[in-house]
């Protein structure tokens, strides 16, 4: 049966519309779904309860509980949630202080290939839904206390856009959660068209998966650079205004002996030059049968100071939930596929 | 930006699986790609070239995905019908070092280019397929003797090495730190066979990749 949770108002409406029953049911829809959080048709009691029998012989709710959850020592949790009867994706809910940020998915595995992400391993299985994607944050114990959520999970959230774009017009309407655009950042590694869409059509926080300032070196990294060229990604977020709430960050990933040079701290200076943005260092977390290595913490250290000293905002980002492989690019559910192997 | 193209001819090259030629509005490199539409500003999606480059046609080759937003309509192209093209892109292109090519499915398209492009002196065309009818253009191919080969997963034929393609470079010896390696096809093959080569001792920096998305 098809779910309701996901839709958006429109999808609603016309699905209360299609069934015989009045317009404004879509909005009471919404209510149920996404601020009273009901888990059944029949609980939404101001809708008929001949149009409720009427959805429920073809709709359900569709909401899926996390079936597994590992806890770090660090605190961070990461949840295993279903997709479909043979598939998995995870999400990972990182408190920190007063924050708590939710990492989602959006496939399951991705078609990317990174060659530092343990996704990427795992090949690509299937784009989520709106709704999918949505029952991560739904579905989530800790649901009351987040703060934040990052699309920075399993999967390029920009080569499933329409159902990523679904999602966060759910987050951010009235009709739907509510929240704020800024306390949302949706991560790419640079797909253009569906950047450009993403940037007119929200408001949410931009992240760019950068890993190196040249494009030659980074097309080794990032099959995806042979596709869109990374100075026509820097191109495209220089069209658009930075320098108001909307923030832009670029996710680096600092490995030894490749890309923490002097050369690389200056190229990064020069072609993020005029964009107000953040560059988050991140430390690699190894990953089975990878030529690359993290680099030191004195040059980790020494690639943040000379990057703030020439102006521009870096920080490193703490590592969470690495015992639990929780931590930037371990996601992968490649172990509960061994049925599945596609053939070529 | 699309640009509108006369369909020159469109051919059936295995069950569910077409090539279409086109007007050649711009100039390429081999390997590069291009987008393709049915109007100005509907669904498109990226397509390697897979003619060469100095022939008057464009040709991409693609597999019917059912339910999908364009390539069933693709399928049912003719002469003179009219789609939309954006100028090539990409830089899965060609070194004159030598090198292996290595394709899974429709990813053959850039070394199909590469090939018809005269850049094949000094190259390994390895593509793997699940049946017989996989091997796309294996007519031209040929051509390059033994080193040519396909690796077929589901049936058997002279000629053909039974198995995946990640079989068949386990079992061969690898050249030197000089060779590279260029991949094009599915996630899953590409990863695949970066993990097998790298942990073969492939220098990393050796390998070029084009994922099909």
């Amino acid at each position: 049966m098809e779910s309701l949770f996901g839709k958006t108002l429109d999808q609603l409406t016309k699905i209360a519309l299609d069934n015989g029953l009045p317009k404004f049911t879509g909005r009471q829809l919404t209510e149920w779904l996404y601020k009273k959080h009901v888990t059944s048709i029949s609980d939404m009691t101001n809708i008929a309860k001949k149009g409720r029998e009427r959805l429920e012989e073809k709709y359900t709710v569709g909401l899926s509980q996390p079936i597994k959850v590992q806890t770090s020592s660090d605190g961070t949790k990461k949840y295993l949630f279903t997709h479909g009867s043979k598939r998995f994706i995870e999400a990972a809910f990182i408190p920190d202080d007063d924050r708590a940020t939710l990492c989602v998915s959006s496939q399951v595995g991705c078609k990317m290939g990174c060659l530092f992400c343990m996704t990427g391993k795992q090949g690509f299985q299937s784009h989520l839904t709106a709704g999918e994607i949505l029952n991560q944050i739904r579905s989530l114990p800790e649901r009351d206390q987040l703060t934040n959520v990052v699309y920075m999970g399993m999967g390029e959230p920009l080569d499933n856009p329409d159902e990523v774009m679904q999602s966060l017009e759910i987050l951010t309407a009235g009709w739907g959660y509510g929240w704020s655009p800024k306390r949302i950042t949706v991560s790419t590694i640079g797909i253009i068209p569906a950047m450009k869409r993403f940037l007119n059509e929200s408001d949410c926080h931009l992240a760019i998966s950068l890993h190196s300032p040249f494009e030659e070196e980074r097309r080794k990294l990032m099959p995806v650079e042979n596709v869109y060229h990374l100075h026509e990604v820097i191109a495209t977020v220089k069209e658009w205004d930075w320098t108001r709430q909307r923030r832009i960050s670029f996710e680096y990933i600092v490995f030894g002996g490749l890309n923490d040079t002097p050369r690389h701290i200056n190229e990064l200076v020069r072609i993020l030059n005029g964009i107000k943005c953040r560059i988050n260092l991140i430390r690699f977390h190894p990953i089975p049968d990878t030529p690359l290595h993290g680099t030191n913490e004195e040059t980790l250290q020494y690639f943040k100071n000379r990057l703030n000293e020439k102006g521009v905002l870096c920080t490193i980002r703490a590592s969470r939930g690495q015992d639990i492989y929780a931590a930037c690019g371990l996601l992968s559910t490649k172990e509960l596929l061994s049925h599945e192997q596609k053939d070529y | 930006m699309l640009y509108p193209c006369t369909v020159l001819k469109n051919e059936s090259v295995a069950p569910g699986v077409h090539l279409i030629s086109f007007e050649k509005l711009f100039t390429f490199n081999a390997g590069q790609m291009v987008s393709i539409s049915m109007s100005k500003n509907g669904p498109k999606r990226l397509y390697s070239i897979a003619s060469g480059d100095s022939e008057s046609i464009l040709s991409v080759i693609f597999d019917i995905k059912p339910g999908g937003a364009l390539t069933p309509v693709l399928a049912m192209l003719k002469p003179d019908d009219v789609i939309f093209c954006s100028k090539p892109q990409g830089s899965f292109t060609e070194s004159v070092e030598p090198a292996f090519w290595i394709a899974s499915g429709t990813g053959i398209a850039p070394f199909r280019s590469m090939f018809r492009s005269g850049l094949s002196n000094n190259k390994t065309l390895i593509h793997g397929g699940r049946f017989l009818h996989s091997f796309y253009f294996q007519n031209e191919f040929i051509i390059m003797k033994n080193n040519y080969i396909r690796c077929c997963t589901q049936e058997t034929g002279p000629g053909i090495f039974e198995g995946r393609l990640t079989r068949y470079l386990s079992e061969i010896s690898l050249p030197g730190p000089d060779f590279k390696y260029y991949l094009c096809g599915s996630a899953e093959m590409v990863v695949d066979t970066r993990d097998l080569i790298i942990s073969r001792g492939v220098p990393f920096k050796n390998i070029i990749s084009e994922i099909y998305f």
